[in-house]
């Protein structure tokens, strides 16, 4: 079973797919990871050789940010802005879209789930 | 698109002198300014600017981690008073 990162062991996937598994390694960033470790990147990750998940296991925790400390810095960020009171600080306190998208309709992904309103007693 | 590297941060040029002068005079004033546009540069740190949202001049006192930032992400020019709907709803927003 192969631990990678901490808690990560999707097997029975190729690992090219299974690295994307960790947070912070998206397609890209597993190809680049396995060209650099030599790994093919076909192989099931329980077909995996323990050199193999040793190798890819030290460059990803020491060349890359992922899961937790990865975390913890994008919320720092968020965290910033909203300390320092600046416009991008306030649209995340208050839920709404961030970057400028228009909100009388649709934004639902901030928003959250459709508040029904109550429509009013005659 | 980010403006390019090669032009540097735009920094109200007037503004600049302003601090300036008040850095070297030693005083602490509120320095009223309508550059919204203008990147705040390390050297305003500590100082406090007043910047006009198109209806008043709002006091913001700049720190280390704003640096970077434009003035006019700091004083909104929207007022959001609710949508109207339960009128208790909306009397407690207002005032």
């Amino acid at each position: 079973m192969a631990r990678i990162a901490g808690v990560d062991l999707p097997k029975d996937k190729r690992v090219e797919v299974a690295l994307t598994y960790i947070y912070g390694i998206g397609p890209a960033l597993a190809g680049r990871i396995l060209v650099s470790t030599g790994v093919n990147p076909d192989t099931r990750v329980n077909a995996l050789s323990d050199a193999e998940v040793h190798a890819l296991n030290s460059l990803i925790t020491t060349e890359y940010k992922v899961e937790g400390p990865l975390r913890t810095e994008v919320m720092m960020n968020i965290k910033r802005l909203m300390d320092i009171g600046c416009y991008r600080g306030i649209r995340h306190r208050k839920g709404l879209p961030v970057r400028g998208q228009n909100t009388k309709n649709n934004a639902r992904t901030r928003k959250g789930k459709k508040r029904v309103t109550t429509t009013r007693a005659k | 698109m980010p403006r390019s590297v090669k032009k540097g941060p735009f920094i109200d040029a007037k503004l600049a002198n302003k601090v300036d002068q008040l850095k070297h005079s030693g005083l602490k004033k509120v320095i009223k300014t309508w550059a919204r546009r203008s990147m705040i540069p390390p050297d305003f740190v500590g100082h406090t600017l007043a910047v006009h949202n198109g209806k008043k001049f709002l006091p913001i006192f700049i720190t280390e981690n704003m640096v970077g930032h434009k003035l006019g992400e700091f004083s909104p020019t929207r007022t959001f008073r609710g949508h109207s709907g339960k009128k208790a709803d909306r009397t407690s927003k207002v005032h």
